[in-house]
Parts: C-alpha cells; structure tokens; sequence
C-alpha cells in the first residue's frame, strides 16, 4: 500500500541565491525510487497544495533534492533545518527515464536550468554524455557532480559567461554528429525539450523528455498537470503526475 | 453507527468522495482498499469523451484552489465498460456524476447510466468549467425544474442533484430540483474564481477563471447547506471545504446527511479515512447511536 512518509531533514542548503538542495533521511522512498521520479512534499500549514520536487539522487536511504524558489510554497522549503520533519508523498511517476542496460552505447544528458537535477541519477546509472544549459556562471548547479560522473559534460549559458553562448541546441548537435548514442533524455524548460527533441529526430535516435505542468494530486485522481500525447491517430491529455513526468518524445504533441 | 440511508440506499458510512477529485478510484486503491468508503462518486461522465481543457488547469489561493479540468473523462460507455466492473469489486456504493450541454446529451447519458450497474446518479448541472451546459442549467430555477424532471422519467435510480454556489439564491434552486422530482441534493459546486500571475499579467488558469474548492469554501458551503436543508424535504450531501471530520460533524449538523471529502485529498490521500474514524469517535464520545441522529442539529440564534 502506498503511504506519505514523515521524513527527517539531514541538510538543506543554497546552492545559488536560488537553488537549494534538500537532503532528506527518507530509506521507503530512496529505496524504491527510480531515475525520473519524483516526491510531492507539503510544504507547511499555509500552502494547501504539496510541491512536487525531482528526484536528483539516492543512497544509502538518503534523498537529494534540488530545486528552486518559484513560488512562496519552495520559499518556506528552502528555510527547512536539519531535525525538522517532512511529509512526504512518493516516489511518484511511472514515466520514468529508460537506463537501456544492455546498451553499451552512451545516452545523451540534456539538463536545462532546474531540470538538470534528476538527469544526475541516470548519470551515476549508465554511461552518458551531457549538456547542461544555465543562465550564467552562478547558476551552474550540480556541474561538479556531472563532471564525477561523465567524461563529456558540456555548458550552454544564456549570457556566454561559460560554455556556449545561447542554447544547448549548438553543443547537442555537435555531440549528435560525432558519437552514436542510445537515446537522448532532456528535462529543462519546453522550448528546449521540444528543440532537443527536433534534434533527436533528425537523427533518428529515440528522445525522453520530462514533462512540468502545474499539479494536484500528484497521483493521477485528479487530471489537472496533463500533457497532450498522441496514440496512433487519436490525441490524448495524459497525466503529467502518473503516466509521466517522462514521455517518449514521439508522443508529446507540441503546442 | 455510521450507516446512512440516502433515498433507499444504504451506505456503510456517509463519507464518500466528490466527484473530479478522485477519478475512478483507481490511484487511491493504491492507499487504502476503496471498501472503506461510503460511496465513490466518480469522475464527471459525458456522453462523448472530453479532452479537456488547455492546462494550467490549477491555481492555489489561500487555503484553496481553483481548477478549470474541464471534465476530462472517457466518455460513459468506456466507463461502463471499465470502470464499473473494477469499481464493484469493493464494497461501497457507486456515485455515477453525469454531465452534458444539452437537454438531449443529459437525456442520453441518463438512459445510458440508468441501465448500468451504478447505485445512484448525480446529475452535475453545476461545471463552472465548461463552455456549454454545466453550471448554465443550474442557475435559473426554470431550467433546472424542467431538466430535473426530465432527467427523472429517463430512471429509477435515485438522482442527485448537485447545486452551483454562484447563484443569488440557492434555495430558489433547490426548491426547483425537488419540484423537478430530485431525490436527493448534492452541494457545492465550487466557487467561480480567478487569479492573475502579477509579472506576465496572464491569468494563472488558461481557461481564465475557475472554480473554487478547499477550506477557504467551507463556510460558504455551511451556510448553503444550511439554507437548503430548511427549504426543501430532501437528504443532503454536503461537501465543499471539508478536510477533518470536525468539518464533516459541523457539515452533518447544518443539515447534511452524508458527505464528501475533495480537495483535502490532494493534501493527503487518507483524509477520507481520518474523517471516517473521527466522526466514529465523536459518536461514540457523544453517545449518539447512530450518525444519523447529529444531522440537522445545529441550534440556531
């Protein structure tokens, strides 16, 4: 039977003025927790509505989160102290990022923003290449992870500060060109899942892109954070919660 | 203790879910087994499946939400075809919520439903969500005794109707479904609300406006509840806003005689459950026999 847990915070920390992560002592969730899931945590009396946050890495029992101050519900998160208890729903998603364990080709890692984080447990998972989009310099959350984890991590900033200067579009098509990858996982903002995906395409090579939308009940009762999917002729909300957060790419109608 | 009569059939608890809030059942069998429950009320049933509307479809205000889902839903004859038979396997009764845009579609879905092995029919003439028909049939008193009565010749399961809170007055309403041939009264409905982002100077919901729910509502709901049970010689199902069973025993002695849990399930999935013991512990701290006997008792000023 599914359940909320009350979990301890072992840390919590700013990783950028607004980033932080949160490690929770939460051995149910850690131990069943596959790459791509997420938790949905309550976040205090006020805020009606839990959090839904991605999973960025587990061990031994612990969960690592990172996320952003978006709202005054990830604001009251980001003020948590070791000793302090979270209830939390979760592991949370079906849709999660496929490891293609027979593959010894590497997959390509494409984070963008606060959609890097749950790319670092396919990364500590499997063989992978990766790019990771920031605004600048500062915001360059988890890179020193990345760079443990991968031979091949390449940045993208908005302002040029490091890496490429734009997008990730330029390193991932250079990366597409030179090496055969297994598949291509993205999460980061829309616009740029759905560039990767165009990318991907043009390649052939399949696209896993994980979906953000807005969400309720986090376990699929309540149909509010859908994503529209295509099956065959016929179009679909599919649930962002339950039948993702991750989507095979061919199936996200784009709009 | 806790079983309710509600227009001939019996319910083990009054507690059941309200419809949109919980879909088919299905993600909170994963919680707890679904027998627990008083009823399920279902996801809102078209006759045609529903996409839905544009997400966002979600917005949280002080201790609330507004949504603007749009009853998305499969459409009745997949919900015929799947729900129902996973939905009998437990042991509660089943609450199918139907919904259409015109007089000809709730005629339809009625004979449809009233064929199927559902327990008792809500007729939803309250969606604040949708372009046509929903709450447009529930607020003109006229519309709604002709649409009832209708409905009413097309079967003979007990019918809910389920009133809109974005009325003037509710008790014109509710008198107007019991004149219709309603059995039983379901309310409320949620609130039509809105809510701006200040930076983009969009709404939050892309359909503008929605409806809401949660316990900012709750003594909205009291108050309706309260009113309609003075008005009309029907049960009531009270919900809107309920998250503790204390809100469930304040609902039950405004005048409802069963009630629904919503929105305090995307905070916690056992609310329901929690509710459930709570008003048993009451009872029985209250030395009441049956629930039943704390309907209605609020003693008014």
């Amino acid at each position: 039977m599914a359940e909320t847990n009350l979990c301890a915070v072992l840390s919590c920390r700013a990783l950028t003025k607004t980033h932080f992560e949160l490690c929770l002592d939460a051995p149910a969730i850690a131990n069943a927790a596959v790459p791509g899931q997420f938790v949905h945590i309550a976040c205090g009396h006020s805020h009606l509505l839990r959090r839904p946050i991605s999973i960025c890495e587990t061990k031994d029992g612990f969960l690592r989160l990172v996320f952003e101050i978006r709202g005054e519900g990830t604001e009251w998160l980001s003020r948590r102290k070791a000793g302090d208890v979270l209830d939390v729903l979760g592991p949370l998603g079906k849709g999660v990022f496929p490891l293609f364990p027979e593959d010894p080709r590497p997959v390509l890692l494409v984070g963008g923003g606060v959609g890097v984080p749950p790319l670092l447990s396919v990364a500590r998972a499997r063989p992978a290449h990766v790019v990771l989009g920031y605004r600048n310099e500062a915001a360059m959350i988890l890179y020193r992870d990345f760079l443990a984890s991968s031979d091949t991590v390449m940045i993208a900033t908005d302002d040029g500060s490091v890496g490429t200067h734009g997008t990730v579009a330029d390193p991932v098509s250079r990366l597409l060109e030179q090496n055969d990858y297994c598949a291509v996982l993205a999460c980061g903002p829309k616009p740029m899942l759905r560039a990767v995906a165009d990318l991907a395409k043009g390649k052939n090579i399949p696209c896993f892109v994980s979906m953000e939308e807005r969400m309720g009940c986090g376990v699929g009762a309540c149909l509010v954070c859908v994503c529209k999917t295509k099956h065959g002729d016929h179009e679909h909300n599919s649930r962002v919660c339950m039948d993702g957060p991750v989507f095979s790419a061919d199936q996200v109608v784009w709009e | 203790m806790l079983s309710v009569n509600l227009a001939g059939v019996t319910l083990k608890n009054p507690v059941m879910t309200a419809s949109g809030t919980y879909g088919f059942g299905r993600e909170y069998n994963e919680f707890y087994d679904l027998g627990e429950l008083g009823a399920i009320n279902v996801k809102g049933l078209t006759l045609q499946p529903r996409l839905g509307n544009v997400p966002p479809r979600i917005a949280e205000t002080p201790l609330g939400i507004l949504n603007s889902v749009g009853l998305q839903n499969p459409g009745v004859d997949k919900f015929i075809e799947e729900e129902i038979p996973f939905l009998r396997q437990f042991d509660t009764k089943i609450i199918a919520n139907i919904s259409g845009s015109t007089m000809e579609d709730y005629l339809a879905i009625t004979q449809k439903m009233d064929s199927a092995d559902v327990d008792l029919l809500e007729l939803n003439i309250s969606c604040p969500n949708v372009k046509a028909g929903g709450m447009a049939f529930g607020t003109c008193p006229a519309t709604v005794e002709s649409l009832v009565s209708a409905v009413r010749k097309e079967t003979k399961k007990p019918l809910i109707v389920k009133l809109s809170p974005n009325v003037t007055d509710i008790t014109e309403i509710a008198r107007a479904a019991e004149a219709g041939g309603a059995d039983i009264l379901s309310l409320i409905n949620t609130l039509l609300g809105m809510r701006i982002d200040i930076r983009t100077r969009r709404p939050i919901l892309h359909n503008n406006m929605g409806g809401m729910s949660g316990p900012a509502v709750f003594p909205i709901a009291v108050r309706m509840v309260y009113q309609v049970s003075r008005a009309v010689n029907l049960p009531i199902i009270g919900m809107g806003g309920i998250s503790t069973w204390r809100d469930a025993v304040e609902m039950m002695m405004a005048g409802a005689n069963a009630i629904a849990v919503g929105t305090a399930l995307f905070r916690d999935p056992m609310a329901p459950i929690q509710v459930r013991d709570g008003i048993e512990e009451f009872c029985r701290e209250q030395g009441v026999s049956n629930v039943s006997e704390i309907v209605g008792t609020v003693r008014p000023y």
